[in-house]
């Protein structure tokens, strides 16, 4: 039964996941007879655009790294070393850049920041200048960071309120104090924390596709990549090499913090003390918080207003704030395009199923049974991560080209299924991580005790490890929905109609003229609601699973 | 229910290259109070969860009953246990924890009701069917662990160390309500702990097992009164032990050891060559005999825990120190330090141990 099981999870990673990627990495490195070649690797180099592309794609994700950095390390210092109020407000800036995909935000950062954009048209006429925030690059690099810098504050704060206050007691004992304990003793500890936090931006930056097609940054790898297997053809090999290369990255991004989180997990030491002792601001240090916390959640909101505006806007350009007001988008939306709402219940809603069917059976395989070879389920499983979300669409193109769908009178890689597909692969490292969490959580004994009492293997895990992982499972499942919900770079290179494509492809479609961009808008806070409902349906779940475990 | 007997015969079992059991044998009898006793490593949670059905031997035989069980489903054994850390489900109320096992068992539901009732009045806890386990206290949670498994009547009661999570004084009160839970159900049960004082005071007979080998089974006296070999002397209950050559000197003989040189007691049958001497504490008395027959000691007081029914001294003894108990009286005072005494120690209290 569970031998049949994990094959059956091994047959549908190896067809949608490995075999994709594998065909990527084989016509990058095939010469014209099927030999091995690195002529298309050399091309690459030589073609001056994608040497520049290269080194942009490094760049902004450098930077994104620093500038999130920036953001986001004193406000995680703030909340756990200071007992002030703030504290609470810094727990909803972590959360809500997180809700708004960085695309449907971009467009909005542009009227907002751009060169004749609400906040420098104010700059012009009081002060005399202007900033280039969202001039080339620095757009990309200010969008993406703004974006994903809670990540580094999530992972952070989680890492400082681990650190036990004995830790810095025993210090403080032999004499360490001030910036020198902090440099000893909580950095170090916090350290792995922030390594993840920053790993993970940075792939995330490096992966991206629809920020820079959106704000028409193509000089990037994952534009290029794009660009060359839809324009070029599917045969062109540099854009196989360029996703290669995508994947090389990612996946030494995500080894070197693996790397360096190893054997650093401080989190399950030393418990029983509380986290590190807690201050009261000084009223100098208090003005200097707020005002941080303030300016970054100013940034923060900047996108989620701006879409709002667009959206009931009836005209917007050249003004700091929109000429009068209307609701003309959303009729147009509801009119023209209610379908891809439906599209993305149904495409996320299945995927987001199939994840968490298939994360729990992995989680049960690795923590309860000794079936040889188990761990590379979760291997293979959880490397999804580190593919990005064009070079798995490209994959289905290449592995899949030409397979015709029974019944159906269509190419498997032009229909929904297979968008549905990469969802499911690409969201399944999250729905694994709730179901491994929660099954963790729960002592073996719990379902011994089960069996002990005479309830079957399978009586024991419907009864007893099903209700009691319900809490992660269904995190999970939000977690899978919600993300695949505004997920774009598969989506772009798999949708082929309009009538097929889910709410993320609309908004892109929509964004591409100027005319469109209110019913854009209209459509990205329709899928921004969606997402921020899901978003605190998961934290409440996570919630109460945690209280039952406590 | 009949009461049955569990026998292991010759078990082994391996983790890889680690032997957590080594040629176990060992009977049960039917309505015994069995405690298997060692400290951690010792391998006695690994056989306690091999006869309930969770770990599977590679060598050696188990029987319940008349009925050899290598390879039966842990949930067709009727063998109930009760978890170290309780394992109650903290999604059911204490009412559905209890009536879990008699639901799989499919009985109709009036009296799965019944018996519900009935196993949370035995553990005293009529009333409580409702709560959740997180609102109980860690007492009342090993109760409520106890009244789940009594509810299916099994065959074979295991107890993984089912006081190790309480206070002291809870402890106490449990060992006591477990024996008479024990005396009125007559159930063949078998106890994991590594407490010895435990295992002395409510079970009929015990193994002792250290690194996966059964040092010695038998009823609490015989462990303490002849211990196997050194372990056993030293984890059941205080022991003095000392190690040295015993040679023939005139009529009688003489023992070299970190004790110094000392007159052999002639009431202490034992060859000259090597020997190892134990006697407990409390055997030896602060008495200035010469009776050639007992071991006389001469040293130096170096220090002593008060422990209110005796005083538990240190006494140098050439290069040793001795552990003497003196019991204590009202009035008695306690021996200085630096006091010089004289120790003798009865032949009969005296063990000649293997090594």
């Amino acid at each position: 039964m569970t031998v049949a099981i994990a094959l059956a999870i091994a047959a549908f990673l190896v067809a949608f996941l490995v075999v994709p990627v594998a065909s990527v990495v084989y016509t990058a490195f095939a010469s014209g007879d099927g030999g091995f070649t690195l002529s298309h690797v050399m091309a690459f180099f030589q073609i001056s655009l994608m040497r520049e592309s290269f080194w942009n794609s490094l760049y902004v994700a450098g930077a994104s790294v620093v500038a999130a950095s920036i953001l986001a390390v004193p406000l995680a210092y703030f909340t756990v070393r200071f007992r002030f109020r703030g504290a609470a407000l810094i727990q909803t800036l972590g959360v809500l850049p997180l809700i708004m995909p960085p695309f449907v935000g971009a467009v909005a950062m542009q009227l907002l920041f751009g060169r004749s954009g609400s906040v420098n048209l104010l700059l012009q006429e009081h002060a005399g200048f202007t900033i280039p925030f969202m001039q080339g690059l620095n757009g990309v690099i200010f969008v993406e960071s703004v974006h994903y810098f809670p990540f580094i504050l999530l992972n952070l704060v989680v890492a400082l309120r681990n650190i036990d206050a004995s830790m810095e007691e025993s210090a403080q004992n032999l004499g360490a104090h001030g910036a020198r304990l902090f440099r000893r003793i909580v950095f170090p500890l916090a350290m792995p924390g922030y390594v993840a936090g920053a790993s993970l931006v940075f792939v995330k930056v490096f992966d991206d596709l629809g920020t820079p097609l959106v704000l028409g940054q193509t000089n990037m790898l994952a534009p290029q990549a794009y660009l060359r297997i839809t324009s070029v053809g599917i045969e062109d090999p540099i854009g196989y090499v360029i996703s290669v290369i995508m994947v090389v990255f990612s996946v030494c991004a995500l080894w070197a913090s693996a790397r360096i989180l190893k054997g650093r997990d401080y989190a399950t030491l030393q418990r029983g003390g509380g986290g590190l002792h807690r201050r009261r601001l000084k009223p100098w240090q208090a003005v200097a918080a707020y005002a941080w916390i303030a300016l970054v959640l100013l940034l923060v909101l900047a996108p989620h207003l701006g879409i709002l505006m667009m959206s009931l806007s009836k005209v917007w350009s050249f003004s700091v704030l929109p000429e009068g007001f209307t609701l003309d988008h959303y009729a147009t939306v509801f009119t023209q395009s209610p379908h891809m709402i439906g599209n993305t219940l149904l495409y996320c809603g299945i995927a987001a199923t199939l994840d968490v069917a298939i994360g729990a059976a992995i989680a049960y395989i690795i923590l309860r049974t000794r079936l040889p070879g188990r761990e590379w389920l979760d291997f293979t499983a959880s490397a999804a991560l580190a593919i990005p979300g064009v070079v798995l669409a490209i994959g289905y193109l290449r592995a899949f080209k030409g397979l015709e769908l029974p019944f159906a009178d269509s190419a498997f890689t032009a229909s929904w299924i297979a968008l549905t597909l990469a969802y499911a692969v690409r969201r399944l490292p999250y729905a694994l991580r709730s179901c491994m969490a929660a099954l963790q959580q729960m002592h073996v004994s719990l379902e011994e005790a089960a069996e002990n009492l005479g309830a079957s293997k399978a009586r024991s895990v419907r009864r007893v490890v099903i209700p009691l992982m319900m809490g992660g499972i269904l995190a999970g499942f939000v977690t899978s929905f919600i993300t695949a919900a505004v997920e774009l770079s598969a989506t772009i290179v798999l949708s082929s109609s309009a009538s097929t494509a889910p709410m993320s492809y609309g908004i892109y479609l929509y964004m591409q003229s100027i005319a469109g961009r209110g019913p854009g808008a209209a459509l990205g806070v329709i899928a921004v609601a969606i997402v921020g409902v899901g978003t605190y349906i998961s934290y409440r779940l996570t919630d109460r699973s945690a209280e039952w475990t406590r | 229910m009949d009461k049955v007997r569990v026998e292991a015969r010759r078990i082994g079992l391996a983790y890889g290259a680690t032997k957590v059991l080594r040629d176990v044998s060992l009977a049960v009898e039917p309505g015994e109070f069995f405690a298997l006793l060692g400290p951690s490593g010792s391998g006695k949670s690994t056989l306690l969860r091999l006869i309930a059905g969770f770990n599977r031997q590679d060598a050696g035989e188990l029987f319940i009953g008349d009925r050899e069980v290598t390879g039966l489903e842990p949930w067709k054994r009727n063998v109930g246990m009760v978890f170290q850390n309780y394992a109650l489900w903290p999604h059911m109320t204490v009412a559905r924890n209890v009536a879990f096992g008699l639901e799989e068992r499919h009985l109709p539901r009036d009296e799965i009701r019944r018996k519900v009732d009935a196993a949370l009045e035995l553990v005293g806890l009529t009333g409580y069917g409702e709560r959740r386990p997180g609102q109980l206290s860690g007492g009342q949670q090993q109760r409520v662990a106890l009244a789940r498994t009594l509810a299916i009547e099994p065959q074979v009661l295991l107890l993984d160390e089912p006081l190790s999570n309480l206070d002291a004084k809870l402890r106490v009160q449990m060992r006591r309500e477990l024996q008479r839970l024990h005396r009125r159900l007559g159930v063949t049960t078998i106890f994991v702990t590594h407490d010895q004082e435990e295992a002395l005071t409510i079970c009929d007979r015990i193994a002792v097992l250290d690194q996966g080998v059964i040092q010695q089974i038998g009823t609490p006296v015989e462990l303490f009164d002849r211990p196997a070999n050194r372990f056993v002397a030293q984890f059941v209950g205080s022991v003095n032990l000392f190690a040295g050559t015993l040679e023939r000197a005139g009529s009688g003989m003489r023992l070299h050891s970190p004790l110094g040189e000392t007159p052999w007691p002639t009431g202490v049958e034992a060859a000259p060559g090597p020997v190892e001497i134990g006697f407990r504490p409390h055997a030896v008395e602060f008495v200035a005999a010469s009776d050639p027959s007992y071991l006389h000691l001469d040293g130096v007081v170096e220090g002593g825990e008060f422990l209110g029914e005796f005083v538990r001294y240190d006494v140098k003894v050439g290069a040793a120190l001795v552990v003497a108990d003196r019991p204590h009286l009202r009035g008695l005072a306690p021996i200085e330090r630096g006091t010089r005494v004289r120790l003798s120690v009865a032949p009969h209290e005296i063990s000649v141990i293997s090594q």
